[in-house]
């Protein structure tokens, strides 16, 4: 058959059959009720089981990033405290937890899980008052799967002699545990299931702005009935923070957060025979091949990049299109963009909520201002932005280069950076042409390719047809300046532990 | 005898003139001469990218056997010379790990192979270098070729110990398999100049890393015999580097090296370890600490010397998901 007329020039429909620009969905508000949930006006530190003011007293506010309204003061801890809290923990490793059999850590463990699957939605609705994320992602990703990791984790309490044979695993002691504001009490789960079930004592150190869903966590560690000082969570800055991973008491570190603080704090106990576990940066690759299921891959691309407003460390936030399908990919990505709705992180229609900062706004300004500096060309869907609030519209490049700022540093924000390729090498060189190397996705129906890609790819999470997935069963973390150690499955378990047992000094 | 028990840190400079005057080179570094006929003698080069070139700086350092015998000049490598290592290794990376296991797997079977050939050979000098009896270099000598034995057999094995096939929650396959981190250093240990080094050397090149080894600085000559040997297993050329020279001046170059992946300073000075630890940190490296206690009473004849566990040192976990679906 051969082509006798010019198609009509029109502009290209999208997967609905819709011109870009035209939303068809409106909705009606469908706000999270927030009646049942108390957030008291002010939290002491939690050590020993008892929540008190910070020696000297002081303390900081907390704010919605959605509203900009205050929600409560946290204690500002100080060096004092830091100490008091590891010596709470180094009592209860000493005195109870170390002691404990582990069926008995087990089913302290399995408790917290019921308990947080019980209080599910007073976590939701917390979590994303206090961090911005969409009530549909705290409700059916964050906790859902922060109470699984304790399911997961509690039932190998029990069984750590079956998980590293001939290596005698021991406790390691007290764990000191930083962890950012991208998913505050998913992040305390990664860190704090796999180190009791290993027969550590815990510090948790939530980030300065989303401390709210840990000092809730705490009142589950209370209804558990966990011995006092097993679990300790204390607030403050970014020194506090590196008050508590430099105490000398301190066993274990593991720290989730950007590389230069990764850094910062490995060159800190650098000497100390602290093990330590480091989670951080990334620029992942999402490569689209032609022969990808294309209106999956948008999906794919759009849960990559603007899933928790591309506040993610594995964000897919480098798109690699092959060449051939560049134009009707790129015409369905910037059309299924239009549809994504911005605001309330509360409403349950809400995709993208509210940046969690000011200053991460203004970092994703700056960097969004590089980018268009630098010759990329930006596109935003004209959506409505709240009056107030820390909100930024989703955003894609194209036309960039890989020199481009905008191609190189971690944004962590709402911002696709689009670059093409012709061929699977070039797009395997480009892809890995970036000190990160913590995830990266591959597009592509056909079967041995994926496992070329997968194989090549210098990334410690590679997802194939789909991206960020994530579960407690499944190994997580970076290549190259991405960190070192994993978390999550039997890797997950032995970043704490001793397996020194056979002339091996760490994990 | 103050000159061979020298520190890494500590210069010995009096001692070396007035050695270096009163004896010629010893006879471990090559035949002896015999009646009238004039023993050769061996050129103790660095090894880089398969090749055998004499350090950049075009120096040298003596040399000295247990008993202070002056048993050769040594290539005092620089930090060129481990850049270039660095660079061969990183050439070599991508094949070497690309390899399937049963062929590495060969490969190092066949390095034990040939060091039982040269047996002789390692057991002079590894008595010279660590003045230790005859039978005692025999077992010292048998138990690194033991070693290679041993590793090989791992190649194809032990992805199966560390990797993983994950359960999750949802309609998606998944799991996890270790891959090579990439280009490791490694700072051999000061003492055991061949069994310590093989203990540390196999584990990282078993999975597919390519390394690059500081050395013995006071014993290094039985290291430069098994490049030598390495040079003719089928090891492909870059995926071990050897340099030798004076470790303060090198050490903190691998360590600080952003092109290096991984440092091995479980045969660095306790002493150094901390700064090691912390140049790494400038590309997060992937770091082993000395034993807290030092190497003086380890063990390396042991059998906890040698563990799957050490190849899990420098693996990296990579895990995948795909959905299920028809």
């Amino acid at each position: 058959m051969t082509l006798t007329k010019k198609p009509e020039s029109r502009p290209a429909p999208n997967s609905w059959g819709l011109a870009s620009g035209e939303n068809p969905w409106e909705y009606a508000p469908a706000p999270e009720a927030t009646d049942h949930i108390r957030i008291e006006p002010e939290y002491g530190l939690f050590i020993g089981n008892e929540f008190a003011p910070s020696k000297p007293r002081k303390s900081f506010t907390v704010i919605n990033p959605a509203t900009e309204e205050p929600l409560a003061k946290v204690a500002h801890a100080s060096k004092a405290d830091v100490h008091r809290a590891v010596g709470s923990a180094r009592e209860a490793h000493r005195s109870v937890w170390s002691k404990l059999p582990g069926r008995e850590r087990a089913k302290y463990l399995y408790r917290i899980a019921r308990i947080m699957q019980e209080r599910a939605r007073e976590f939701a609705v917390v979590e994303s008052m206090n961090s911005g994320k969409p009530i549909k992602e705290s409700r059916d990703v964050d906790v859902p799967l922060a109470a699984a990791h304790f399911f997961y984790y509690a039932g190998w309490a029990d069984k750590l002699e079956y998980a590293f044979p001939n290596r005698e695993p021991r406790s390691l002691g007290v764990a000191a545990q930083v962890i950012p504001w991208n998913f505050p009490l998913l992040m305390l789960a990664w860190k704090i299931a796999p180190a009791l079930a290993a027969g550590n004592t815990v510090i948790l150190k939530p980030a300065s702005t989303t401390p709210l869903t840990a000092y809730l966590f705490a009142d589950v560690v209370r209804q558990a009935d966990l011995p006092p000082g097993v679990v300790n969570i204390i607030t403050g800055p970014g020194e506090i923070g590196m008050e508590l991973v430099t105490h000398p008491d301190v066993n274990k570190v593991a720290f989730t957060g950007s590389t230069a603080v990764g850094k910062m704090i490995a060159r800190a106990i650098a000497g100390t025979g602290k093990k330590v576990t480091l989670e951080l940066g990334g620029k992942a690759a999402n490569i689209v091949f032609d022969d990808a299921p294309l209106d999956q891959a948008i999906e794919g691309i759009i849960n990559g990049i603007y899933f928790n407003q591309g506040e993610v460390c594995c964000a897919g936030s480098r798109l690699f299109v092959q060449e051939s399908v560049y134009e009707p990919l790129i015409d369905k990505l910037k059309a299924r963009l239009g549809t994504l709705r911005v605001g309330d992180p509360l409403d349950k229609n809400t995709d993208i909520g509210a940046i969690n900062s000011a200053g991460q706004l203004a970092k994703v300004q700056e960097l969004v201002e590089s980018g268009i500096a630098e010759g990329a060309e930006i596109f935003q869907p004209d959506c409505q932005l709240p009056a107030r609030g820390f909100f930024f519209r989703p955003t894609l490049f194209t036309g960039v280069s890989q020199s481009h700022r905008i191609a190189q540093e971690e944004i962590f924000g709402p911002v696709l950076s689009v670059l093409t390729f012709r061929t699977p090498e070039e797009a395997i060189e480009k892809a890995n042409n970036t000190p990160y190397g913590l995830s990266a996705g591959v597009w592509t129906e056909k079967g041995s390719r994926i496992f070329k890609m997968i194989g090549a790819m210098r990334a410690g999470v590679v997802w194939a047809n789909t991206f960020n997935r994530f579960d407690p069963t499944s190994p997580f973390g970076g290549y190259k300046e991405s960190g070192y150690g994993r978390e999550g499955g039997i890797h997950g378990l032995g970043a704490y532990l001793d397996l020194s047992g056979n002339g091996s000094r760490r994990g | 005898m103050a000159a061979r028990r020298a520190s890494s840190t500590k210069p010995r400079r009096a001692s070396v003139v007035e050695q270096r005057a009163a004896q010629p080179l010893a006879t471990t570094n090559g035949a002896p001469s015999r009646g009238d006929r004039i023993g050769v003698r061996k050129t103790y080069k660095l090894y880089i990218g398969g090749a055998f070139p004499r350090t950049e700086s075009g120096r040298a350092f003596e040399v000295f056997g247990a008993k202070g015998e002056l048993l050769a000049n040594a290539s005092r490598g620089t930090r060129k010379d481990i850049r270039e290592a660095v660079r061969a290794a990183r050439n070599a990376f991508p094949a070497w790990a690309g390899k399937t296991a049963y062929n590495r797997s060969q490969i190092l079977y066949r390095i034990a192979e040939l060091m039982e050939g040269r047996r002789d050979q390692f057991v002079a000098e590894v008595m010279a270098a660590e003045g230790i009896a005859r039978g005692r270099a025999g077992r010292t000598v048998d138990a690194a070729i033991d070693r290679w034995v041993w590793y090989a057999g791992w190649a194809d094995k032990y992805p199966q110990l560390i990797g993983t096939v994950n359960p999750v929650a949802g309609p998606y396959f998944n799991f996890s398999v270790p891959e090579p981190t990439g280009v490791v250093g490694i700072i051999a240990p000061e003492d055991s100049s061949l069994l310590g080094l093989v203990s540390r050397l196999a584990p990282a090149i078993v999975s597919g890393n390519a390394v690059v080894v500081i050395a013995s600085e006071t014993r290094p000559l039985p290291a430069v015999t098994l490049s030598e040997v390495l040079a003719t297993s089928d090891v492909p050329g870059g995926v071990v580097n050897l340099i030798t020279g004076l470790r303060r001046e090198l050490v903190g170059h691998l360590a600080g090296h952003m092109d290096v992946n991984g440092l091995d300073a479980f045969g660095a000075a306790p002493g150094d370890a901390a700064s090691l630890e912390e140049v790494a940190v400038e590309n997060v490296k992937r770091f082993v600490r000395p034993p807290s206690a030092g190497l003086a009473r380890y063990d390396w004849m042991a059998d906890s010397a040698q563990s799957p566990y050490l190849i899990g040192e420098f693996v990296e976990i990579k895990t995948v998901w795909h959905p299920i679906g028809a």
